[in-house]
């Protein structure tokens, strides 16, 4: 059985923990581990199915290597933030909620994490970079694209 | 050891940094997305190279986050300078200058912390940001290091619990009864009665929550305080409990804040080292346990009935009340659940008295209440204010006016449950009642600042998407009622209005707000009623003219290359993401609204010295 769950005791409490720490050392939850945590609670599949897809921090598809979360907030979304996303939809071709098809890139939206004061906000993995323009994105996410520190050109983002 | 000892040793600790300089970084997560951790390593750099010996602490945010990231400094001689906007570059000179030639930057200060005067720099709390703060909650945020309990026992902690163990659970509440005390995350429910009630509840075992879940986007106090000064919240959750007589406590916090989900995690192993928490507490016959949930991502477990089932690894649908968790809570226990801002105001009501703390605010509203400022203002980030500020004060003294010079449009509070203010409610004194009355209300204190480029309608569509996203679906009309309101929302903002739309929108507000069971669909419709009542015309020019006056709606709106101020500098035409803009160098350029996407690039990026780039609405000149 996988590690993320034999920390816990079989308590009910434990269900939406376990999925957090099975999601932390995975990314999403895979059907297996579902079927584990099943058998380990004594709860239907169905039922953590249930639960699971009630809230909106579980994937059930694997996410890209590099998770970007947009910020729709209300702070966000008065600073533009819907801009900041379009734009980052358009240079990664993917809508939000999707994965690029060569697995880089997931892009999520958020509503807030807690740092309005510098709106609009993106989270790529876990570091947060505020005050965003549409300049500025290509500042992050060129090295990305290219797996180099050195800053990308617009055109050439464009061109992907 | 005693808790005696361990206070000398906390305070001893606390004044042994003034025996060296001394750097505080902000480094709260507001900070570090601001580079602060950048900070860090090149202040460590330069002490380094110029074989300072200093001590540098990471402290929390003090609320000032449009002047971050912050560093303070305080030389040998104590005396402690706080720079904005602190860049890696400046680092060498600020220790160059302040630490070595006890010279501080007044080009680069924001101001003196604590009653020293230096020539040039003005006092921290003088500045006009400050000046009308009381810091009560916030007390110790951006001063002490949150991750060192000496900190907080230093700066008078654990006094109130203290104070309180020595009194009885009646005298307790009485306590919290006469400062007025009302819940801060978002009714304003008076906390004395409901303790009594879970007190007064049948039944041995008890529950004790701390409701940490912070769902309304944009606001971000709960986060901050938790960030900067875990303790303060901790403490207010022992007295609670020892009052209402529960062993048990959980603390709910959303998974979107990793650093006070750390910082939490650190505070709570620090109690136990200390004996404040566990069996015995500091010696009595009081036993406390603290567990963190974290949350996973939905707004409803906010909602009291909602966050138990979350708890217990349910579904969190909200169900009916009564019975009100104070008589059958978590796992049919009686439950008492209190937000974070109401807990940091618990400890430092005992560590003062309720008496002292009734003497802030008004007649109802009593003491002080954090409110987050966003949006389009100058001075962004957290403040505290005594109940009955006004909003002009909170807006154009504090908040130093909205930026470009643009003017004040509207204010919108409380989040998805609340509403949009207009100019007129400026005068208003903010507490609990005079919101409620203006059609909006307090909620947990976001405070979302509207200029003239804001669409009201727009704000009044957002808000909706969010509660519709967020509705649990439990009750019809929360789920259904939400997604027409939503639909004839987008119609409007798209150019598909019609005359009858806001009638409508009026017809199916009231039903939703009497056609669900808890206050998320009950509050639901306020964003929608109040941008209604006050900028009415707002919607009719989206309804009757097809413009958005404010020039936000992407269907009304076009952008356009003015012939005689287009240089053909081409660097729109090269951004243009779908390539739509037609010209040559230093030929005049060409939108073609045909393909155009309306994203506002070309706006960004036309030279300023040209300004060629015009975004109308309604047909083109
Ligand atoms: C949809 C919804 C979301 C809520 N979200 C929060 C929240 O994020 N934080 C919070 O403290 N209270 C929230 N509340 C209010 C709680 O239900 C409850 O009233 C509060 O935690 C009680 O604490 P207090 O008396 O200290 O304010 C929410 C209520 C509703 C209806
Ligand atoms: S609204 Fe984006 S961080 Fe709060």
């Amino acid at each position: 059985m996988r590690e993320a769950i034999k920390q816990f005791t079989k308590s009910r409490e434990n269900l939406i923990p376990i999925l957090q720490e099975i999601q932390k050392a995975e990314k999403y939850l895979p059907p297996e581990a579902i079927y584990e945590v099943s058998r380990f609670l004594n709860l239907s599949e169905n039922e953590i199915y249930s639960i699971a897809t009630f809230y909106a921090q579980f994937r059930f598809a694997r996410p890209g290597e590099h998770i970007i979360k947009i910020c729709l907030g209300t702070a966000c979304h008065v600073r533009g933030g819907i801009n900041i996303l379009e734009s980052i939809e358009r240079k990664l071709n993917v809508q939000a909620g999707g994965t690029t098809k060569d697995g880089k890139f997931s892009l999520e939206r958020v509503a807030c994490v807690g740092c309005c004061a510098l709106a609009p906000v993106v989270i790529v993995d876990e570091d947060v970079h505020s005050k965003m323009t549409m300049k500025k994105v290509e500042t992050f996410l060129g090295p990305l694209l290219t797996g180099s520190k050195k800053k990308v050109k617009m055109k050439k983002i464009n061109d992907f | 050891m005693t808790f005696e000892q361990r206070q000398h040793n906390a305070i001893a600790e606390w004044k042994a940094l003034d025996e060296k300089p001394c750097i505080y970084v902000g480094a709260a997560t507001c900070g570090r997305a601001s580079g602060a951790l950048k900070l860090i390593e090149s202040v460590n750099k330069e002490l380094k190279k110029n074989r300072l010996a200093a001590n540098m602490i990471e402290v929390g945010c003090i609320g000032l986050c449009y002047a971050e990231p912050l560093i303070d400094i305080a030389g040998a001689d104590g005396v402690r300078v706080s720079y904005r906007n602190v860049t890696t570059e400046m680092i060498p000179q600020l220790i160059n200058e302040h630490l070595i030639n006890n010279n501080p930057v007044a080009a680069l200060a924001l101001g003196v912390v604590g009653s020293s005067k230096i020539s040039g720099i003005p006092n921290l709390f003088d500045l006009p940001v400050l000046k009308p703060q009381e810091r009560i909650a916030l007390r110790n945020c951006g001063y002490i290091d949150p991750e060192n309990i000496n900190h907080y026992i230093a700066s008078d902690g654990y006094r109130g619990l203290k104070r309180a163990l020595k009194m009885s659970p009646d005298e307790v509440i009485e306590e919290v009864k006469i400062s007025g005390l009302r819940g801060r995350g978002g009714a304003g429910f008076p906390t004395a009665v409901k303790w009594q009630f879970c007190r007064k509840a049948p039944g041995d075992e008890k529950y004790l929550i701390c409701n940490a879940d912070e769902g309304d986007p944009g606001a971000f106090m709960d986060r901050a305080l938790l960030e900067s000064d875990p303790h303060s919240v901790l403490e207010g959750m022992l007295i609670g409990a020892y009052a209402i007589g529960t062993t048990m406590g959980y603390i709910y916090i959303r998974s979107e804040y990793p650093l006070a989900i750390t910082r939490l995690k650190i505070a709570l192993g620090a109690m136990e080292d200390y004996g404040l928490l566990g069996d015995n507490i500091l010696g009595s016959d009081f036993n406390f346990h603290i567990k963190v949930k974290i949350g996973a991502g939905a707004f409803v477990c906010g909602e009291e009935t909602a966050m138990l089932f979350s708890i217990e690894g349910k579904r969190s649908v909200p169900r009916s009340r009564p019975p009100f968790p104070a008589s059958s809570g978590l796992w049919g226990k009686p439950t008492n659940i209190n937000n974070v801002e109401t807990w940091a105001n618990v400890s430092a009501i005992f560590d003062k008295s309720g008496e002292w703390y009734a003497g802030y605010g008004t007649e109802k509203s009593k003491g002080t209440k954090i409110f987050a400022l966003a949006g389009k203002i100058n001075n962004t980030g957290l403040i505290e204010v005594p109940m009955g500020i006004t909003l002009g004060e909170i807006i154009y003294d504090i908040g130093g006016g909205i930026p470009d010079d643009k003017e004040f449009k509207a204010i919108q509070t409380g989040g998805p449950s609340g509403g949009c203010l207009p100019k007129a409610a400026l005068d208003l004194p903010v507490d609990y009642e005079q919101l409620a009355a203006a059609g909006s209300i307090m909620g947990s204190g976001g405070m979302i600042v509207a200029d003239t480029d804001t669409c009201m309608v727009d704000i009044a569509r957002y808000f909706l998407t969010f509660t519709q996203n967020e509705s649990c679906g439990k009750c019809v009309l929360c789920r259904e009622g939400t997604m027409q309101m939503l639909e004839i929302l987008t119609d409007i903002t798209q150019g598909k209005g019609n005359s009858s739309d806001i009638e409508r929108l009026l017809e199916l507000a009231e039903a939703v707000k009497i056609g669900s069971l808890c206050a998320l669909g009950g509050t639901a419709p306020n964003p929608v009623l109040t941008t209604i009542k006050y900028f009415r015309p707002e919607y009719e020019t989206h309804i009757n003219e097809k413009k958005c006056p404010a020039r936000v709606c992407k269907a009304l709106i076009s952008f356009y290359v003015s012939p005689d101020k287009c240089k053909g500098c081409m660097a729109c035409l090269k951004a243009c993401p779908v390539g739509v803009i037609k010209g040559k160098s230093k030929m005049i350029h060409i939108i073609n609204q045909e393909g155009c996407i309306r994203c506002g690039v070309c706006l960004d990026v036309c030279p300023p010295k040209f300004k060629a780039i015009a975004k109308v609405t309604g047909s083109l000149p």
